[in-house]
């Protein structure tokens, strides 16, 4: 398959370019939240505060990795499921997040959000966690150590592989997908 | 009697732990590699590969092949001519949890009570299932099983009237409900009969089996077939992002039950269909 090689942060332009389906190879950084990370940004915010990371061009991604081994930058890390972050994720769309990477269909306000503020959100494959280990070049913890693995790291990658599922144009890949290959 | 001694169940249950989630077995890479001749999607079958990489990378890394490395599910066929010396065997067994998850830096996932969710820290207690077996053998058979599948799984209390076309139309509308969130290709275990809880034991049990065997009843094996077929039309395809390979098999359990019922109960698993065994 094709694949486009970009990297973070991205602009308006970037992602305008972006469709359903294509295969992206990810460099530069990323930043990891889940559940615990995303409740306690979206409460700074609520308080009119500050977000520990620089919002504006990044890309998010939603995982738990297992422990590193030693010797190793981090330890299996393939995505969870985006869904719960859904509650969250038009509020740091708004701030000007531009990606998200996860797995699973996200919910009508996400990808309205997706659209209105220009951004995409992509799909890891879901269980590659070895795989995708060995894009990550480095990890460090930049917010909320006392979250453990739900910490908010910095991550830099190398080639890391995600296909984009939700784009500019409010295109679908789970819909349409499945749309193309049922009772084939 | 032959004795068997607790240290030796809990060193077995560390290595089960940590063998079934570095090396994902032949019976799945196999499945995987027809599926990726069959496959017609382009990003099914991208996503196929991913897959093959990722199993080859863990096990010669000796690495978790994913994050999420599960309730540690094991199933005990305890020889009714074994003792255990030395210990309690279900001790024996979350001792060996623990070791295996500690050790082999594997996720620990499990919480202390479902309401108030505090980590254990060490993956314990596991999930044990126990038989009492003829002989002096005793198997463990450990099953680490990530909760993105897990919470995908369902039973029904039929109606028998409903008969093998509701059991078919349940099974196919729980794994099209389910959609990408389990991690397809899925292996989708079904357990029919029994009582409430039978049933779900049955659906797990039918995940043990080695994919592509199918059940040694030709009518049940009849019904895995359709079953796996009607799946693979729904177009789900590798991680929902459609395509023919929803999933790699169909596994249906069966046993006796009450005049008035026709329980059904589906356990998916994700790819990652991960279980090692072994013979004390």
């Amino acid at each position: 398959m094709p694949q486009i090689r970009l990297t973070t942060p991205f602009t308006d332009e970037v992602v305008e370019k972006l469709r359903i389906g294509q295969r992206v190879l990810l460099n530069g950084i990323l930043y990891t939240a889940r559940d615990a990370a995303h409740k306690k940004m979206v409460e700074l915010l609520d308080r009119g505060e500050e977000l520990p990371i620089p919002i504006k061009g990044q890309v998010i991604y939603y995982v738990g990795p297992s422990p590193a081994k030693p010797g190793r930058v981090i330890g299996s890390a393939g995505p969870t499921t985006s869904g719960r972050m859904d509650p969250y994720a038009p509020r740091l769309l708004a701030l000007g997040l531009k990606g998200m990477i996860g797995k699973g269909k996200r919910s009508p306000e996400v990808i309205k959000a997706v659209k209105q503020y220009k951004a995409v959100y992509f799909a890891a494959v879901g269980g590659a966690a070895a795989l995708l280990a060995r894009a990550i070049k480095s990890c460090r913890v930049v917010a909320y150590p006392e979250l453990g693995p739900e910490a908010i790291h910095e991550l830099v990658v190398e080639d890391f592989p995600v296909i984009v599922v939700n784009d500019v144009l409010g295109g679908d890949l789970y819909e349409e997908g499945v749309k193309i290959y049922a009772g084939r | 009697m032959r004795l068997v001694d607790a240290a030796t169940i809990t060193a077995t249950v560390a290595e089960l732990c940590q063998k079934a989630n570095y090396e994902l077995g032949e019976d799945v890479l196999a499945a995987f590699k027809e599926a990726l001749g069959q496959e017609i999607s382009l990003t099914g079958k991208d996503v196929l590969q991913q897959l093959l990489e990722n199993a080859r990378i863990a096990r010669e890394e000796q690495v978790p092949m994913c994050q999420d490395t599960g309730f540690a599910v094991v199933f005990l066929e305890v020889g009714q001519e074994v003792a255990i010396t030395g210990g309690n065997l279900y001790e024996a067994v979350n001792e060996g949890v623990r070791r295996g998850y500690q050790e082999g830096y594997l996720r620990k996932s499990i919480v202390d009570h479902p309401l108030r969710r505090k980590n254990t820290g060490d993956n314990t207690p596991a999930v044990i299932h126990t038989r009492i077996v003829p002989g002096d053998k005793l198997k463990i058979i450990v099953a680490p099983k990530g909760g993105g599948s897990e919470n995908m799984s369902g039973l029904r209390m039929l109606k028998p009237a409903e008969g093998v076309e509701g059991v078919k139309k349940f099974v196919i509308e729980q794994v099209r409900a389910a959609g990408s969130n389990p991690c397809p290709p899925v292996v989708v275990g079904v357990g029919i009969g029994g009582t409430f809880e039978k049933a779900a034991l049955l659906a797990k049990e039918a995940l043990l089996r080695p994919l592509g065997q199918p059940h040694p009843d030709a009518e049940i094996a009849c019904l895995e077939r359709e079953l796996l077929e009607a799946i693979n039309n729904l177009g789900i395809g590798p991680q929902g992002l459609g395509g023919r390979t929803t999933a790699l098999a169909v596994h249906v359990e069966v046993f006796p039950c009450h005049i008035a019922s026709l329980p059904v109960a589906v356990n998916i698993n994700c790819h990652a269909s991960r279980h090692k065994e072994a013979i004390l």
